[in-house]
């Protein structure tokens, strides 16, 4: 299976996905008009990385801006994670945020309140 | 010549809904056809007149927020004036406040959007802010989405980030269209 590399852009993440190591790392902004053209690789990669996934996954997620539009891909995402740890294999997703940004805090609590995966929470200081 | 004359009648309506939504100290203020990469530009514009303008990162990084989701709402939900080659016509402003940021946009709506539009204005206007979060939490969690946004979810997302509640009117422009005007204020 492959890496999946996508660069980031103004309005889109950075996307990192390492099928031999298990990380998985969606960074930067995320704000496109059409989420759901954008996230659809990140989401079929993780379908097929189900099939043969490694004993744990760590997901990095590290967004200083995203809109309503990619929220509901981004729960999508976690929901393949969900099914994941329901098979047995360890996720934990590690949500950052910047220092004092409440918004950007909540919104992971949000979902860890929807998603049942190990969330850790984590003030990025500068 | 009728179109020449029902294009300055729009000018005229569209003036007057602009000079209406002018206050404060203007950071950014448009009126004109709403396309994608506009909306583009502006939010790189806004971003360097915030980075400028505005001490506090977090509050900048709100404001910027809220401006993507407004301005992405006006994109997505901007209908065509007839005889004007179907031009989508909106508006948005951006300005400085003595006791914070306004931020304002219209747009023509089609008069049978008005009682959906108004009724989810009217509820999420009636939500405290744990009432907000959840029913954020639900629509996020239960309702499709469409190609097109977040089914909803702006609104709900420019009122909490906001903590300010949806202002808006419905102007009526003729038998079919309104001019549907928003506000918010966003408290430093």
């Amino acid at each position: 299976m492959e890496l999946l590399n996508i660069e980031g852009t103004p309005k889109t993440p950075t996307v990192n996905m390492n099928p031999n190591s298990g990380e998985v790392e969606i960074k930067g902004r995320s704000i496109p008009e059409n989420s759901i053209e954008f996230y659809k690789p990140i989401i079929d990669w993780l379908d097929e990385y189900s099939g043969s996934p490694q004993p744990s996954t760590i997901v990095n997620i590290q967004l200083e801006y995203f809109n309503t539009s990619s929220s509901k891909c981004i729960l999508d995402v976690f929901k393949k994670l969900e099914q994941l740890k329901k098979n047995q294999h360890d996720v934990l997703i590690n949500w950052y945020y910047e220092e004092d940004d409440e918004d950007m805090l909540e919104a992971g609590e949000d979902y860890e309140s929807i998603i049942k995966v190990p969330f850790k929470m984590i003030q990025i200081v500068d | 010549m009728q179109d020449e004359r029902s294009k300055d009648q729009v000018s005229n309506f569209i003036n007057k809904c602009y000079a209406q939504m002018q206050q404060g100290n203007i950071i950014v203020a448009y009126k004109g056809a709403i396309d994608a990469d506009l909306i583009a530009d502006t939010l790189t514009l806004i971003e360097t007149k915030l980075e400028r303008d505005v001490e506090h990162s977090l509050t900048r990084k709100k404001i910027y927020n809220v401006m993507v989701e407004c301005l992405q709402n006006l994109f997505h939900h901007v209908d065509a004036i007839p005889n004007t080659g179907n031009l989508n016509y909106g508006i948005f402003v951006l300005s400085k406040l003595p006791n914070g940021f306004y931020i304002a946009t219209g747009n023509m709506v089609n008069v049978s959007k008005k009682p959906v539009l108004k009724q989810k204005i009217d509820k999420i206007n009636s939500l405290n802010k744990d009432e907000l979060k959840e029913f954020y939490k639900f629509v996020l969690n239960n309702q499709t989405f469409s190609e097109k946004g977040g089914g909803g979810l702006g609104l709900i997302d420019i009122a909490r980030k906001t903590g300010s509640k949806l202002n808006y009117s419905f102007v009526p422009f003729n038998d079919s269209l309104d001019f549907f005007k928003l506000s918010v204020i966003l408290t430093e």
